[in-house]
């Protein structure tokens, strides 16, 4: 039987580098806020704005949270950046009214969840949901399958964001963050 | 006919909103708005004349003080003031939590509670069944908070939303009765690029 392994430990067993890399992309595309929900697929990309001095740093009790302060962000000049599970955006569904009739800027970042190999089934509804629901909301989708499409991925959705307004949720399939097995 | 009873939140709750929050926010010029939906995105509008400082909402309920977080991180040169209703902070009242962690010295967030959800048809709301904003502010961590409920404590309320120096919290009671009447441009878009032609003299 296999031993059961927490979400933390099964994430520190993949590989990090995309990881950094997707952080500087980021940052190099101009992000300063970085609002998120603890989360392993995200480890690396929260402990770096936790540590980095330039950047603000903001955990949120909900999902919802990072949405409104994107669109503050951006009513002050900031570039924000939601990094969430596939089964937070369940919870930002309403405020996406904002977004899409406000016509904010807006980037998501998700770690997908109950999508490629899956072994919760709770995690199954919202992860099988997720693309369907951006594509409600008209968010353009990109999925990343690949470490090393991580980064121009990153790069075209920040320009598709702040250079032409749109909204973009990037999609971390399960296929790069590894399923976590249970 | 008998007349209906008079709407009323108790005792606490007699201020009118109409004075008291003019009172409490002086010169709005002063600061970047952002409102919650309904009651004070009324006060607000009218208090600025729907000008570019002023982001109201007219949905989206509860991303008031998320919203102003954002702003208020990314303008550290100006006050950004938060005015929300009872109602809209109740449905993301975490926000507080998340607010205060990051205690932006900037950041003023002031409830107007009337005890009522008014926009619906003034359905009694959760705080004049005896939930309190400011202890729940203050379990959030704000160090800086007041409750407002004469027109004696509003000159303190007032300095508390001019010259704290972290985020704080002022929770104004008052009767469960109409703002002003003021049309507001209820656009999300326009208003967007007006707050940022305004403000930061770019879309």
């Amino acid at each position: 039987m296999a031993e059961l392994k927490t979400e933390d430990e099964h994430a520190r067993e993949i590989s990090t580098g995309w990881q950094n890399q997707l952080y500087d992309a980021l940052r190099r595309n101009g992000v300063t806020q970085f609002s998120y929900v603890p989360d392993a697929g995200h480890r690396v990309c929260i402990d770096r704005s936790i540590e980095d001095k330039d950047v603000h740093s903001v955990a949120l009790t909900t999902e919802e949270e990072g949405v409104a302060l994107a669109c503050g962000a951006h009513l002050g000049g900031a570039k924000s950046v939601l990094l969430m599970q596939s089964s937070g955006l369940g919870n930002c569904v309403n405020f996406m009214s904002m977004v899409k009739n406000g016509r904010f800027p807006f980037l998501t970042v998700l770690s997908m969840r109950g999508d490629f190999g899956e072994g919760n089934p709770w995690q199954m509804g919202m992860g099988q949901a997720a693309r369907k629901v951006c594509e409600a909301l008209d968010f353009i989708v990109l999925e990343v399958t690949r470490p090393e499409d991580v980064v121009p991925t990153i790069d075209a959705a920040s320009n598709m964001v702040w250079k032409s307004g749109q909204a973009v949720a990037v999609l971390l399939s399960q296929r790069l963050i590894g399923a976590k097995s249970f | 006919m008998s007349k209906a009873p008079e709407r009323s939140a108790g005792p606490r709750y007699t201020l009118d909103r109409i004075t008291a929050v003019p009172a409490l926010v002086g010169d709005a010029s002063d600061f970047l708005v952002i409102a919650g939906l309904a009651g004070t995105a009324k006060d607000m509008a009218a208090m600025t004349k729907d000008g570019a400082n002023y982001y109201g909402l007219a949905g989206a309920m509860g991303a008031a003080v998320s919203m102003g977080l954002g702003l208020a991180l990314a303008r550290p040169d100006k006050k950004v003031l938060v005015a929300t209703g009872d109602g809209e902070l109740l449905m993301n009242i975490g926000a507080l939590a998340t607010a205060s962690v990051l205690n932006p010295p900037n950041l003023r967030i002031l409830c107007v509670d009337n005890g009522h959800y008014g926009e619906t048809g003034y359905q009694k709301s959760h705080t004049c069944l005896g939930v309190d904003l400011e202890q729940m502010a203050i379990g959030a961590g704000i160090k800086s908070t007041c409750s407002i409920e004469k027109e004696v404590d509003l000159a303190k309320g007032a300095k508390m939303l001019r010259e704290s120096n972290g985020t704080c919290f002022v929770l104004l009671r008052v009767k469960p009765t109409d703002g002003p009447k003021f049309k507001r441009a209820l656009d999300p878009a326009a208003k967007r690029v007006q707050f940022r032609l305004g403000t930061l003299g770019e879309v």
